[in-house]
């Protein structure tokens, strides 16, 4: 990195002195960052690991560290996480399904209107985009109402309907934009030799696509494992809670027991931190948008 | 197949003209193509009709119905919400950008170090948002809270209390916001300055820009549209954003630290007043509706052409 770095400052004597003074800067903006990132997971475990009396007692490293949170998540002891495994098994349902059907729709919309080169399809992906006019939060009163007129309330599907139209706008805008860098060349040759549109998609467009895919599907599950709102308006058994809509009801006592909380917490968060340090080496390349032509 | 004979035939001839377009590729799709384009299109327009036209104007409808706007528009709160939004939406993400524009350079800079350092930086935008910032609020809870506890033990200063004062508890809601988002757009913008052309760097070094003059005049003007681009879609998601300000601040202090969607949210859930909560929703389309257009446009001038 040094080489780089002093390249913006090249053609001065004290050219050691001026590497080393850069160098220190990252090192010391690196720890910075580090820091910056860390403290609230930081926080997050030194509650969970926490005894319940100790947790509020001024402690910055847990006085008696304890893994009792995370063995009452894990039985399903308390009031609130009598159904913790399967509600998790929801989260993980709702965003697994969310992610498919986002790059499943995504890429067959953005593989007609980019590949296929329908004359008007630019108005459909500008109709995408109009998703936005209405902020996601406010439209979740006649979000709801509309489930009920379609019989889905309270059933895991209309939350996942709801997360695919959130995330649709912005993925087929990603994929039109990485579609762009794949030659149209490998298409037509592929024509010659006989290919339907199908096999183009599934056999040269699909596997060309692969960053992009795997960016804009940890962005979806993301988009599914971070929302609140809609899993709490449209789910309401018990039977049918996600995880987040069961970390909110911690807030509705006063004495609820923190450090289950954060153990449930910390637990929920596994999965796609998990899934976005195994998809990390294509995330840079795949969320490319409008790449500068030379 | 029956199709390619002639066309392989006619390039045997070797036609007059230099480059030779293939038939589909400027008429648009024809005869089985179009069959295909219209099935690949009809889960996205069902969407599209059954899950955002349907409930927009179902949403229009019933905000046409409200009376609330006049009961609304008297409402002091209202406008302090208002403001939170514009602090939010408006400076807060603005600040985020910049910083994220600014930390893509840093982490473009070669080195393992600084590539192990971007897995940890994006660890806020792969925690999930509800987690992260129930966590934030007891981390400034005041007494007993680590902040409080950290503040104490390093520099020996007794910590404020933090959600009993508007600014502190305003500037957490934003700075909560920024901790989550910010390693997204840091990513994106990596992405823009990876798919710069190096000979374009090598070009800008031989006519003598270093340093500023390369930022300046090179790296800046090619994502200047990126930059916009990202601005207009940051401030339409945090315009929509109610996990921040809900469990970040709650609202505390006497619920003056809240957004529009939270707003919203409490007006017809906690108090039922579903008209007064529409209305307060479709306050916002004088703002978003110029933004999503604005955004419309400039993606269409996304590609810059050297």
């Amino acid at each position: 990195m040094s080489r780089l770095a002093t390249s913006y400052l090249s053609g001065r004597s004290n050219y050691r002195l001026i590497e080393f003074c850069v160098e220190a800067a990252c090192v010391v903006l690196g720890v910075w960052l580090a820091i910056w990132a860390l403290i609230p997971v930081y926080n997050m475990a030194l509650i969970a690991f926490s005894e319940h009396g100790a947790v509020f007692s001024g402690q910055t490293w847990p006085s008696q560290p304890s893994l009792h949170a995370f063995a009452v998540v894990w039985g399903q002891d308390f009031w609130y996480l009598e159904r913790f495994w399967h509600q998790f098994g929801n989260s993980f349902f709702i965003g697994i399904t969310t992610m498919i059907l986002t790059l499943l729709i995504g890429t067959m919309t953005s593989f007609t209107i980019g590949r296929l080169k329908l004359r008007h399809g630019w108005m459909l992906s500008n109709a995408a985009l109009m998703t936005y006019v209405i902020p996601a939060s406010f439209l979740a009163i006649p979000f709801y109402r509309i489930m009920n007129i379609y019989g889905l309330s309270n059933n895991p599907w209309s939350v996942i309907a709801a997360m695919v139209t959130f995330a649709s706008p912005y993925s087929i805008f990603i994929f039109q934009h990485y579609g762009k860098s794949i030659p149209m060349e490998l298409d037509e040759s592929a024509r010659i030799d006989g290919a339907t549109p199908l096999q183009i998609y599934v056999l040269i467009y699909l596997p060309l696509m692969a960053p992009a895919l795997v960016a804009v599907g940890t962005y979806s599950l993301l988009l599914a494992w971070n929302e609140y709102l809609y899993q709490f308006l449209l789910l309401s058994s018990r039977d049918n809670m996600t995880v987040s809509v069961a970390l909110a009801q911690f807030l509705n006592s006063d004495e609820a027991p923190w450090n289950y909380m954060m153990a449930t917490a910390i637990i929920y968060a596994l999965p796609p931190i998990a899934i976005y340090y195994a998809s990390r080496r294509y995330m840079a390349s795949g969320l490319t948008m409008g790449g500068v032509k030379g | 197949m029956s199709e390619a004979q002639p066309i392989l035939a006619m390039r045997a001839e070797g036609s007059t003209r230099s480059v030779w377009y293939a038939p589909w590729r400027f008429h648009g799709p024809r005869g089985s193509d179009t069959a295909w384009a219209v099935a690949f299109l009809v889960p996205y327009i069902w969407v599209l009709f059954v899950f955002v036209l349907y409930p927009i104007c179902f949403g229009f409808w019933l905000g046409s119905q409200a009376q609330g706007f006049d009961e609304l528009l008297d409402n002091p709160q209202f406008w302090a919400t208002v403001f939170n939004t514009f602090l939010l939406a408006g400076v807060g993400v603005n600040v985020m950008l910049f910083l994220a524009f600014l930390l893509s350079g840093f982490f473009i800079l070669p080195g393992r170090w600084i590539k192990a350092l971007l897995g940890l930086f994006m660890l806020p935008w792969a925690l999930p948002a509800l987690p992260a910032f129930l966590s934030m609020h007891w981390m400034f809870i005041g007494y007993g809270g680590f902040m409080n506890s950290a503040l104490g033990a390093v520099f020996g200063v007794e910590g404020p209390i933090w959600f009993n004062s508007y600014e502190l508890a305003m500037g957490i809601n934003v700075l909560a916001y920024i901790w989550k988002w910010m390693p997204f757009w840091t990513l994106v913008f990596l992405a823009g300055r990876l798919a710069i052309p190096q000979d374009i760097y090598d070009a800008a070094s031989v006519d003598g820009a270093t340093g500023v003059g390369r930022f300046v005049f090179v790296t800046f003007p090619l994502l200047a549209n990126l930059y916009l681009v990202c601005t207009l879609l940051a401030t339409l998601w945090a315009l929509a954003d109610f996990v921040t300000a809900y469990f970040v601040s709650s609202g505390a202090p006497a619920l003056q630290t809240e957004v529009l969607a939270t707003f919203t949210f409490r007006m017809m859930f906690d108090y039922g007043y579903v008209e007064l909560g529409l209305a307060a929703g479709l306050i916002v389309l004088p703002l978003s509706i110029p933004l999503t257009l604005l955004l419309i446009r400039r993606l269409q001038t996304t590609e810059l052409q050297l």
